[in-house]
């Protein structure tokens, strides 16, 4: 039997639903605020002006979304697959052994303009391989991805602080990491567009990592909905067996989604290593894997929604810090937990609303309409 | 004049801006059988999910033994003494019997004394209806049509006086079908009060006393059974008058197209579900499958279509041999023109998630008619899919709305157009109709005799008895994994039913 379903118009789909949920997740945190005895609104009002109030919080805002664009896209990819991809933390971290070998080979012969596309292929090589290895064990062994993914993101670590104490730290170094590179691998900043604007910037990080993210934001778009890989890795993510009914190789899409994740993942790398610190350090992913997961999902896996969504967590990492350091009540620990109801009311309980707001709209229009037929029916 | 046990006024429910139940009115005599009949789409569902508390109606009321009653969730509606046995049976597989019908109704936190109660409980039931079921059975090793008895009581332990059943019969052999309608009768007699929802009009002429008929959400006639006939129920169900049987040739069998020889399946469990099967499919037949459902047909039609690996045997396309037990893969046979319109359209034909267009293609995405290299010729594959809407009279007739939202028949219409337009040697078909309303029906069962006629060969399975008989130029019965009858079309419906339930086997050997 047919099961009636009622639709919400897009702009509500899209729209008001990511709205409402995110201001329930700023009123529960408002509350939080009001516990530790501070005002919330004015909490807030720190927040924004924090993240965009100046130039130089826009450029930090924006610094922080390349990073969460790469991961929140990394997740997609594979969501769009049927795949949960929790790997990215790991794959973006072991993406920095190939960056930190890349950049340190050529920082002194080549211009940055030559190092940077070697690095990118680098860091998406090498993300690609740390996701074929748990993509291999899905398809031929049936291994669960999540499982092995999060085991890898352990394995990456271990690694890299193996490879950072052993061979990428210049020898006399105390510290993990790697010596600073040269002009050659520095990559150029994008402050002067916002100053552009009439915005000052003493020091900012963005850099053109950001413009990366968005060209490969449209090339996701472009390989899921346009092409040929993209639909069977469609095809497969809604249901298995209409993909082998269509004669789609379950082991190929999904070591090629997978790999194509990772190599996201590992891009997310070039971002603060090459653009930012200058160096690859120890645990220079600090958690942006796992917050592209928040971001892709409250991006509703769409390439527009994620840049959207990692502008938000780009908001709030750099208005959280401007909020801790304006609010000594507030500490850093206090911005997590905002970020986590955040991704809690917007990733999690993304449905929570969505009947609530499905009666509204059932009980406004559609009734009318309803009322008006049947009326004239009886005259 | 009996009192009336229901009677709904005035119902209106719409989603969105389909509007489900338009002014509903009907009314249920008590202790009578009552039938509801309608295509898919036109409300009956809905107009009984508001019966049950499922969904509240826009407007209009419901009485319950003439008192106004207000019901908000299936709760209430089991309060009021309304029962519901649904179309997918509700019972937790591995649970006994008796578990299932206390869950909910358990009287305190230790089961120990609403089991003893319901055990008593039961057996009066199953004594004063004729329902027997071992109680301590587990649900998962019970045959359908005693899961179905199992839902029945469960309603009756509730205390149901009025029992809804919805699509009872899709499911059962017509053996069970007959056993079941033996037990409504029985439940009338004790003056409860059945509702029966079905589209098969057959059903409705032999056991109901009243039928109403719906169409698009209205209700458009209310008969007394015997005074009606199955052409004018089904004219009123579609609005104009239908073909019930499809006129047809003869059949002019050419080559072998398709030789199936002594194949073996195994299900994931390592049962065999198809076992040592042959037969031929000659270009020009259509050759139906009968058998109830579950007898491994289905193994049968996904190890043809090289979705579900066969243990042995060898099949022959055209003349060459398909590696069934090895490398075939349903891309390559697709490519050696064998198209496969399989049994589960929702999970394995469509993909529901999809805009109609990304159906049209599915499996034919590797054709180079809607690909620019690595890329998909959107423009193709959209004028592609609104030439098929309009060859199959697809509705709504929008190749960017999503799947999900088009009914039963317009679903099987985009995949039969889909497999059908490529042109195949071989065509199997799995269900052909299973969810898809009398007019959706007609029209299918005419474009598959017309691929016949193009020197085709199509296989039809299917557990519609009707369907194979009216369709097949020959029917094989399968049970129990093995063929065990070929007959002519001709072949009376106690006849095929004997086979289909394994009985003839026994007579032979005795």
């Amino acid at each position: 039997m047919s099961t009636p379903y009622a639709k919400l118009p897009a702009w509500a789909d899209y729209g008001l639903i990511p709205v409402i949920n995110l201001a329930v997740a700023f009123i529960v945190a408002g509350f939080v605020v009001m516990l530790v005895g501070e005002n919330p609104f004015r909490a807030a009002v720190i927040l924004v002006e924090g993240a965009f109030g100046r130039g130089s919080g826009i450029a930090f805002t924006l610094f922080y979304a390349t990073t969460f664009i790469f991961s929140g896209l990394s997740v997609a990819v594979a969501a769009h697959c049927g795949l949960f991809n929790i790997g990215g933390e790991g794959q973006g971290y072991i993406a920095g052994l190939g960056i930190g070998i890349v950049c340190l080979a050529f920082d002194s012969v080549l211009p940055w303009w030559l190092t940077f596309p070697i690095a990118i292929v680098a860091s998406a090589a090498m993300g690609a391989l740390w996701a074929l290895i748990p993509a291999y064990l899905q398809a031929k062994r049936g291994s669960h991805i999540v499982i092995t993914t999060i085991m890898f993101n352990f394995i990456a670590a271990s690694v890299m602080v193996y490879a950072l104490v052993g061979f990428l730290k210049p020898p006399s170094s105390m510290a993990p990491q790697t010596r600073t590179f040269l002009d050659g691998a520095q990559l150029p900043k994008l402050n002067w567009v916002i100053e552009l604007f009439g915005a000052k910037i003493r020091s900012a990080p963005l850099n053109i990592c950001f413009l990366l993210a968005l060209v490969m934001a449209f090339l996701v778009w472009l390989l899921i909905w346009r092409t040929r890989l993209g639909y069977e890795m469609r095809t497969y993510g809604h249901s298995p067996k209409a993909a082998r009914y269509a004669g789609i190789s379950e082991t190929r899409i999904i070591i090629i989604a997978m790999m194509i994740s990772g190599a996201l993942a590992g891009m997310m790398a070039l971002n603060p290593t090459m653009g930012d610190q200058h160096n690859v350090a120890l645990d220079f992913v600090s958690g942006a894997g796992f917050v592209g997961i928040a971001v892709a999902l409250m991006g509703r896996l769409h390439p527009v929604g994620i840049v959207l969504a990692a502008i938000l967590f780009g908001m709030l990492y750099q208005g959280g810090a401007e909020l801790a350091f304006e609010m000594p009540a507030i500490s850093r620990d206090m911005i997590v937990i905002i970020q986590g109801l955040v991704i809690l009311f917007a990733g999690a309980l993304e449905h929570m609303f969505r009947p609530y707001v499905q009666a509204l709209f059932a009980s406004f229009s559609p009734r009318s309409v309803g009322i008006e037929a049947a009326k004239g029916k009886g005259a | 004049m009996a009192q009336a046990a229901i009677e709904l006024i005035g119902i209106n429910k719409s989603f969105g801006a389909v509007r489900a139940n338009r002014d509903i009115n009907l009314e249920i005599a008590r202790g009578t059988i009552h039938g509801i009949v309608g295509e898919n789409g036109a409300g009956k569902s809905t107009l009984m999910s508001i019966l049950y508390g499922f969904y509240q109606a826009d407007s209009g009321e419901i009485r319950v033994g003439g008192k106004p009653a207000s019901i908000k969730t299936p709760n209430d509606a089991i309060g009021l003494g309304i029962g519901m046995v649904h179309q997918h049976f509700m019972l937790v597989d591995n649970f006994s019997v008796l578990e299932n019908v206390i869950l909910g109704a358990e009287s305190d936190a230790l089961l120990k004394k609403s089991i003893a109660k319901a055990r008593s409980e039961l057996e009066r039931l199953e004594r004063e209806y004729g329902l027997e079921v071992d109680p301590d059975a587990i649900i998962e090793e019970l045959p359908v049509g005693l899961q179905q008895r199992v839902e029945i009581l469960k309603a009756l332990y509730r205390g149901a006086e009025i029992l809804i059943l919805d699509e009872p019969t899709g499911v059962l052999t017509p053996a069970e079908a007959d056993h079941l309608f033996r037990i409504l009768k029985q439940l009338k007699e004790q003056g409860k009060t059945v509702v029966l929802i079905t589209h098969k009009l057959r059903e409705i002429m032999a056991i109901t006393d009243k039928v109403s008929v719906m169409r698009q959400g209205t209700m458009v006639a209310t008969r007394v059974t015997k005074e009606t006939t199955v052409g004018e129920l089904a004219e009123l169900m579609v609005g104009r008058r239908v073909l019930l049987r499809v006129e047809k040739g003869e059949a002019e069998a050419g080559a072998v197209k398709l030789a199936v020889k002594n194949l073996t399946v195994k299900d994931q469990r390592g049962v065999t579900m198809v076992d040592d099967i042959s037969f031929d499919l000659r270009a020009g037949e259509i050759v139906g499958i009968a058998g109830v459902a579950g007898n491994g047909q289905s193994e049968l039609l996904e190890a043809i279509s090289g979705i579900r690996r066969a243990v042995s045997g060898s099949v022959m396309l055209d003349g060459k041999p398909i590696d069934l037990t090895g490398a075939a893969d349903p891309g390559e046979l697709r490519d050696r023109g064998l198209a496969h319109v399989p049994e589960d359209r929702h999970h394995v034909g469509l993909v529901l998630a999809f805009e109609e267009n990304e159906n049209s293609i599915l499996g034919y995405h590797d054709d180079e008619r809607y690909l620019r290299g690595p890329f998909l010729d959107i423009d193709a594959i959209r004028n592609d899919a609104k030439d098929k809407i309009t060859k199959y009279d697809i509705r709504p007739a929008d190749c960017r709305l999503k799947t999900a939202n088009f009914s039963g028949g317009n679903q099987q219409k985009i995949v039969l157009a889909r497999e059908m337009e490529q042109d195949p040697g071989v065509l199997i078909v799995g269900q052909p109709t299973r969810g898809v309303d009398v007019g959706a029906i007609e029209f299918i069962h005419k474009r598959l005799i017309a691929m016949r006629d193009q020197g085709k060969a199509v296989l039809v399975v299917s557990v519609e008895l009707d369907e194979i008989r009216s369709l097949s130029d020959r029917i094989l019965v399968m049970f129990a994994g093995r063929i065990v009858g070929e007959r002519g079309p001709e072949a009376t419906e106690g006849e095929l039913g004997l086979l289909m339930a394994g009985v003839e086997q026994r007579e032979a050997a005795e």
